[in-house]
């Protein structure tokens, strides 16, 4: 008998195979992933867990009798009251009353239910978006290092070791120096050995030597040399991390409902995931404002009321003030999204309209502007709605061709398809467009 | 026999923690008494110890150590593994795998006890019933199994790479549909070579010329042309039909698939056919390692091999396994092969040590002949479930059990209790519950019966619809599409009635591009 222990084995085995089931029912996942982020709490939205198949998808099917039709034999066990030739009321649904019907696999029509890591739920969940101007990605603190085979060395780790070149290089010096071979020294011994007899005594003699000449330079010349081992050489290229920071500028001020908070609060959340997944390092800056604006932590920016007035370059400057500080836009990606209902002080508009395009676009890599509504905001048809003061504002930056964009949105739902629309990939439109 | 039982001086194990060493000491008095005193016969035993991770893994691949690539397999995984994570599903303590050596694995989490249960129950009740029982003798090659599996693996991610994942994909999922349908059910004759071909004719002739007689040639005969076959005849044989074989006629005869798939084709049917004695045996083959371990673990006790600790916590677990839940249980889920198969094997032995005269009536040819484990070893080497539930279910077992046998005929509004444990039910039960087992009854019976050779090439097939009893229309249908996909012309299948041979019900398929290319219909 053998004993293996086979608990030390490469785990995973069976990684290909789940790629392949994540692969052909990709569409199905996909869309279960958006339905599950739509109704889980955004807190855990990068979690991963569990999600449910319809069945049809991925059915395996094969040639089984039905179920139901046709003449049964039930054999059970149990038997208690019944006698031969009773009849009893067929039990709803045709089953038949037995267990041993039904599919064969266990598995019925049943939805099928499953769990993804966090990676595979994130990576659905953001498939196809991409991050604007990607283009200024600093190398600070390069902390990764990437190894890449590069040539040979003399020295090295055992594990290292070049196997090939080394023979190779072992050979040649062989041949160079005419290391006698295995077969010319049989031969040779073969040769004595038939003139073993004493039928050609010198001739027996001089191959004797030769013999000798040639193991005592065997004996000189090793198989391998020290000269000859080679190890693979690898080359350590410093990875580069970029880092970005994420700035969360909201409204506080008492015209902003829990409603609306809690859109922006989605919002932000994911742009967050969004920007983990892009940038090694993310920090997050969080500024509130009323007519004043200052920089506050996440629990604070969300959950602690304020009153006083709206005016919207209180942030701005706040933001400019934590960016001049803290985060160089030489060596931070800088990514802003505020959230407001819309209002403005009026007086407060060219202001910020100042502001925005002569000094917190240019260092930016993306300004998001999300409008949030009212979750009951009804128009009679016919009813034009006039834009707010902040929409109007920022309109005008956008047709510059400022790198923003703005959008509104008054239900939760709208949230995620809103943050794709931000973020689809602009190429393939164009790919489509050149065509 | 009156030798005195010798107590072991130290019991193989106290408490649950175990080791390496354990397991050896354990496999070692284990295979004193199943060899020695039992009689049994296995392959050299291969005793691997895994995780649950590793377990999963054997489950989705159906037990396979190794195994080709599929998004099936990584279903079954994702499937198991949810199910485990939730606490809806155990795992299995064991696999074992009809391989020579014979593989059992065993999982890491199991106390010493339960690994020498398992131990007796799969490496040497199962390999016993592998390596002797005649089903798994004509159909598997336990020596041959890993290596093929091996070669099944290497040769379809070639195929993979030289024509893509995708191509491979859909071949093995039309051919995983069909699997079902994919075994021979009965030996095949063996092509006679040419020189027994020969040999045969030579002794025709010799004695066509002994019997010679001048005068037959005057007594009018048979009709010539009455025995040359028609054109349809021929076709039927040269296309070796009717074939129930549907994935070996698509290997052989498919007009369109390139050789490599007609190989995948192959590595598919012949895995199918290396599991067919396992679906026909599932009471024996569990009945035999229950037996087995039952058996084992008792006399491991009896020679102060075991605690009492550990023999309640044996007991406690085997009787969990052969539970039989009643009909009206809500926990029932049909009959119990572990309960039935383990019953069965101690009603032998019951019935060869104390016969009652009802047994003496039944069985007179084991009954009161003292030598259990002979017949027992005769049982497991020469019977399936149903051949042996036939011969061997006895009266008292079918009392024991309350067996009670109903019909359900859709015809009717009520189901009507056929036959009870009476003297006049015995018989019947036992034969309605051993058709229960017989495979041509459970699965449906599908044969290729014709292909319209001169005109359209399309390929029919007959259901025929035991007790009228049709197949699931979804799933037929998506079967029926891959079997086109890989036929590359249209195919017809008719569900016919076999007691009228009325057509119940007509599916067809019209191929779909993919597997093989496929002319625009005219």
């Amino acid at each position: 008998m053998h004993i293996v222990d086979r608990r030390l084995n490469p785990s995973g085995k069976n990684l290909a195979n789940r790629q392949r089931f994540m692969r052909r029912a990709k569409q199905q996942i996909r869309k279960a992933v958006h339905e599950t982020a739509g109704s889980r709490s955004i807190k855990d939205a990068d979690e991963g867990g569990e999600v449910v198949l319809p069945a049809q998808g991925v059915h395996e099917p094969s040639f089984r009798r039905s179920s139901s039709g046709g003449i049964r034999d039930h054999l059970l066990p149990g038997n208690k009251e019944y006698i031969a030739g009773d009849t009893i009321a067929r039990p709803p649904g045709g089953g038949g009353g037995s267990g041993s019907e039904g599919s064969p696999d266990g598995e019925g029509e049943d939805d099928f239910r499953f769990a993804l890591s966090r990676e595979e739920f994130v990576d659905l969940f953001l498939e196809d978006l991409e991050l604007p101007d990607l283009a200024k990605r600093r190398v600070v603190n390069a902390e990764a290092v990437v190894y890449h085979r590069a040539g040979y060395s003399v020295s090295g780790s055992p594990a290292n070791l070049a196997l090939n070149r080394t023979v190779r290089n072992s050979l040649s010096r062989r041949i160079a120096l005419r290391r006698p071979k295995a077969d010319e020294l049989e031969a040779l011994k073969q040769e004595i050995e038939a003139l073993s007899d004493g039928s050609d005594e010198p001739r027996r003699i001089a191959l004797e030597e030769e013999l000798a000449r040639k193991k005592r330079r065997t004996g000189l010349i090793p198989y391998i040399d020290p000269l000859d081992v080679r190890y693979k050489r690898f080359e350590a290229t410093p990875k580069p991390v970029a880092q970005a920071v994420m700035f969360c500028l909201m409204d506080v001020s008492g015209s902003m409902t829990e409603h609306m908070k809690d859109l922006a609060k989605r919002f932000y959340v994911l742009l967050y995931i969004f920007l983990k997944r892009r940038y090694k390092n993310v920090e997050v800056v969080f500024i509130r404002h009323t007519h004043q604006a200052s920089e506050v932590d996440e629990d604070t920016f969300f959950n602690s009321p304020e009153t006083g007035g709206t005016v919207v370059s209180t942030a701005l400057e706040e933001m400019q003030r934590v960016i001049a500080e803290r985060y160089s836009p030489d060596n931070w990606n800088i990514y802003a999204a505020q959230a407001s209902d819309g209002d403005n002080t009026a007086s407060d508009n060219d202001k910020t309209a100042a502001l925005l395009t002569k000094v917190l676009l240019p260092a930016c890599q993306y300004y998001a502007y999300l409008e949030v509504g009212r979750d009951s905001e009804h128009f009679p048809p016919g009813f034009i709605r006039r834009d707010s003061d902040l929409w109007q504002t920022y309109s005008t930056i956008i047709r510059n061709g400022a790198p923003m964009a703005m959008r509104k949105v008054g239900h939760r739902r709208d949230i995620y398809p809103v943050f794709r629309e931000l973020f689809a990939k602009k190429n393939q439109g164009a790919e489509a467009h050149a065509e | 026999m009156s030798s005195t039982l010798i107590r072991a001086e130290r019991p193989l194990f106290e408490g649950a923690d175990w080791e390496f060493s354990t397991i050896q000491r354990c496999h070692d008095e284990i295979s004193k008494i199943a060899l020695g005193e039992m009689g049994l016969d296995i392959y050299t035993n291969q005793i691997e110890v895994i995780g649950t991770e590793q377990m999963l893994d054997a489950y989705s691949s159906i037990g396979m150590p190794l195994f080709y690539k599929h998004w099936s397999f990584g279903k079954h995984f994702a499937r198991n593994e949810a199910m485990y994570q939730a606490g809806m599903q155990g795992l299995a303590y064991e696999i074992v795998i009809n391989s020579n050596p014979c593989i059992s694995y065993i999982m890491e989490e199991n106390t010493a006890m339960m690994q020498t249960l398992v131990i007796a129950h799969a490496a040497f009740g199962h390999n016993h019933f592998f390596k002797n029982n005649y089903l798994f003798q004509q159909w598997t090659d336990a020596n041959g199994i890993l290596d093929y599996l091996e070669f099944a693996r290497d040769y379809i991610m070639s195929c993979e790479e030289r024509y893509g994942e995708v191509a491979v994909e859909r071949l093995l999922d039309a051919a995983h549909a069909l699997m079902s349908h994919a075994v021979h059910k009965y030996p095949r004759k063996r092509t006679a070579d040419l020189r027994s071909e020969e040999k045969r004719e030579r002794e025709r002739r010799e004695h066509d010329e002994k019997v010679f007689n001048d005068l037959w040639r005057t007594v009018p005969g048979k009709d010539a042309t009455k025995n040359n076959p028609t054109a349809a005849e021929q076709r039927k044989a040269l296309l070796q039909l009717p074939q129930e074989n549907i994935l070996y006629f698509m290997e052989k005869t498919a007009p369109r698939l390139a050789p490599w798939q007609r190989e995948v084709l192959r590595i598919v049917r012949i895995i199918a056919q290396y599991f067919y004695p396992q679906s026909q045996t599932k009471v024996m083959n569990e009945g035999c390692a229950t037996y087995t371990h039952y058996e084992i673990m008792n006399r491991l006790h009896a020679k102060g091999l075991l605690t009492d600790g550990a023999m309640v916590e044996f007991l406690s677990s085997h009787t969990n396994v052969v539970f039989q839940p009643e009909f009206d249980d809500r926990r029932y889920s049909g009959l119990n092969p572990y309960a039935l198969g383990f019953a069965m094997m101690q009603d032998i032995e019951r019935i060869c040590k104390t016969p009652t005269a009802e047994d003496k009536q039944w069985f007179p040819h084991i009954a009161g002949c003292n030598d259990h484990m002979n017949v027992l070893r005769d049982v497991w080497a020469n019977y399936r479930d149903e051949s042996f539930i036939l011969q061997y279910l006895s009266p008292k077992l079918v009392r024991q059990f309350g067996l009670f046998h109903v019909m359900d005929d859709s015809n009717e509004p009520n189901l009507r209790v056929e036959a009870i444990h009476d003297e006049r039910g015995y018989r019947k039960i036992k034969q309605a519950l051993a058709k229960q087992y017989d495979i041509s009854w459970t699965s449906a019976d599908i044969q290729v019966v014709d292909v319209n050779l001169a005109g359209d090439r399309k390929l029919i097939l007959h259901h025929r619809a035991l007790n009228r009893v049709l197949l699931e229309e979804k799933d037929a249908r998506h079967v029926l599409q891959h079997l086109a996909d890989l036929w590359g012309y249209d195919v017809l299948m008719k569900e016919i009635d076999p007691g009228t041979e009325a057509v119940l019900k007509e599916h067809a398929a019209s191929p779909r591009p993919g597997i093989v290319k496929v002319e625009p219909a005219a």
